[in-house]
């Protein structure tokens, strides 16, 4: 029988798809089974972040930063709040960066477990993804309880953080690390040695180390790739350099070994979060120079001084000197970094986001070539993609 | 600072038009003549190494002739530094694409092309990326307004999205919050030209 060429095939993937983590349309073009070229298709859930922000104050861009990866809120204001500081010159006092590391941990927890959910379910078992679920739950009360907002806390503010951590919280943050090592174990039992899941997962998506970093990848994509770059570690910011915790790298750079390290990574944030509870000093949580940060209501009620600070802030807002700075955080996804320029006013003359999700998801089609249709979908899921944050 | 600054000017020697270190982070200008050698340099010298390109992005400043401020951020993971490459250039102008340097240039400057209309030459995939099928403009050019200029809807007679112009039942409210008490440029208010007058009468 003659041999027949037969064309390649193009499947539209998304932009409804469960596995697509969101609005993810992807057009592949397939030989057979194979991949032979994956086209991302982004922006469904653009908003315009970067512009609105051009004309919002300071203050005002803040609770922007919540709603870009919906997954992990904190991290992203954190970036945010730490480059306005910088650009102004202040810092958050003692007690404010030891909560905002608290949290930022806490955020991780939240993230990670959503993805390693996510990601077990897209490969078939549901179960897990329950469990991740009820942890989840109690994290998010915890953001609740101090900020108000289970999702959009708004909470980490330029100077610090908005309110103190309320009276019993410590205690039921520290009950939480005792139960939640348990629950990881259980998943661990769950998945870690299951034969389909292994199937799934080993040598599909293999980056090399020159690869990862050419590509711009950072966090748990990078380290998957045996590169030990951590921020936290090599470039600390808030306390970071003053707790002990371990950086995880995979050996391979395949799908199951970003699951191993975002499993690491959460045993390490429950170590980070059980040291800043012991060391957390006492004091203040906000800048106390209330030409950049707002005043408190019962001075305002007393004080005239505090009551036209507190009106300058809320109306016009912090005079922001002129300059550009770059300020970036180790988000759960990776590298998320805050490009401001200032021209001096009180709202950011240009406000770039930079997310890790775009830099992981333009590699989507190198890293799927020559997989399965099926393995594009464990890709996807390893990379731990949210569309707030790619498409701001 | 200093020592990257030195190591910087040191690959580059004087084809660095000017650095600024602001907040403890060099930036850096290069022309954009010799920009895909340049950055090739910044990338493996020695000194340098800056193997992740984090991000490509641009600065609209409407009031220069050349009104664009193209903006590399960089990152050596070796090293543990960063560096800010900032280039020049107008609308008309294409720029040289990074793609072959770095290849996550790829999206980025697919973004800055759709976000700010800057053409990157020599790129392999160049369409838009965040914007919507068939969009016009650039959306973070200074003179783009923030309501843009078509809305969409879905159409119950049609049985389909369609689109249209911006209709608004109240416009974008932007306040100006700058005292007019304030600084060197304040507006003058009334009756302040009785006070010059009287202070060049004295």
């Amino acid at each position: 029988m003659a041999e027949v060429q037969i064309k390649p095939l193009t499947l539209n993937f998304g932009p409804q798809h469960p596995a697509a983590h969101g609005v993810l349309r992807m057009v592949l073009e397939m030989d057979g089974e194979i991949v032979e070229r994956v086209d991302p298709h982004v922006g469904l859930l653009h908003r315009g972040t970067e512009k609105l922000i051009e004309h919002k104050t300071y203050l005002q861009a803040l609770p922007y930063f919540d709603r870009l990866d919906y997954v992990s809120p904190m991290c992203q204001e954190h970036a945010f709040a730490l480059a306005v500081e910088k650009l102004l010159g202040i810092e958050a006092p003692a007690r404010g960066q030891y909560i905002r590391v608290l949290f930022s941990e806490i955020t991780r927890i939240l993230n990670h477990l959503l993805n390693t959910g996510a990601f077990i379910m897209d490969v078939g078992a549901t179960t897990p993804m329950l469990w991740t679920f009820e942890q989840r739950d109690k994290l998010l009360e915890f953001y609740e309880r101090v900020s108000g907002a289970r999702f959009h806390a708004a909470y980490f503010r330029p100077g610090g953080v908005h309110q103190d951590l309320p009276p019993g919280l410590d205690a039921d943050i520290a009950a939480f690390c005792d139960q939640f090592d348990a629950a990881i174990d259980d998943i661990e039992t769950l998945v870690t040695n299951n034969r389909i899941f292994r199937q799934r997962t080993v040598d599909i998506g293999l980056v090399t180390a020159e690869q990862a970093m050419a590509l711009g990848f950072s966090g748990p994509m990078l380290r998957g790739s045996n590169v030990p770059w951590d921020l936290r570690k090599s470039q600390p910011y808030e306390v970071y350099d003053e707790l002990e915790f371990d950086v995880a790298v995979g050996k391979n750079g395949d799908c199951f070994d970003r699951y191993l390290l975002r499993i690491e990574e959460m045993k390490q944030s429950v170590h980070l979060i059980r040291q800043c509870l012991d060391k957390m000093p006492g004091g203040e949580v906000l800048n106390e120079d209330h030409k950049f940060t707002p005043p408190r209501r019962g001075d305002m009620k007393q004080s005239m001084e505090s009551l036209i600070h507190h009106f300058k802030l809320y109306t016009e807002g912090v005079k922001v000197p002129e300059g550009d700075v770059y300020a970036c955080v180790e988000a759960p996804k990776g590298e998320f970094g805050v490009f401001l320029v200032s021209d001096g006013s009180s709202k950011p003359y240009k406000c770039k986001i930079r997310a890790p999700g775009f830099a992981h998801l333009a590699a989507m089609d190198e890293l799927s070539k020559g997989h399965q249709l099926a393995d594009t979908v464990a890709i996807l899921g390893s990379m731990d993609v949210v569309f707030g944050e790619i498409d701001r | 600072m200093e020592e990257l600054l030195e190591a910087v000017t040191g690959a580059l020697g004087d084809r660095v038009l000017e650095s600024v270190v602001h907040a403890d982070q060099l930036t850096i200008r290069l022309s954009r003549e010799t920009l895909t050698e340049d950055l090739t340099r910044l990338r493996n010298d020695s000194g340098c190494r800056f193997a992740v390109l984090l991000d490509v992005t641009a600065i609209d400043l409407p009031q220069r002739p050349e009104r664009f401020d193209v903006v590399y951020i960089l990152l050596s993971p070796f090293l543990n530094q960063r560096l800010r490459v900032k280039v020049a250039i107008d609308e008309r102008t294409p720029i040289a694409s990074a793609t072959e340097i770095w290849p996550s240039a790829n999206w980025f400057e697919r973004e800055t092309w759709d976000m700010y209309g800057i053409m990157f030459a020599d790129h392999p995939d160049f369409r838009r990326i965040l914007t919507d099928y068939g969009f016009s403009g650039h959306p973070l050019r200074k003179d783009f307004p923030l309501t843009g200029y078509s809305e969409v809807r879905y159409s119950e007679g049609d049985k389909r999205v369609v689109y249209e112009p911006v209709s608004l039942s109240q416009e974008f409210r932007s306040f100006d919050y700058a005292s007019p008490w304030e600084g060197p440029g304040a507006a003058p208010l009334p009756g302040d030209e009785k006070a010059s007058e009287e202070e060049e009468a004295a």
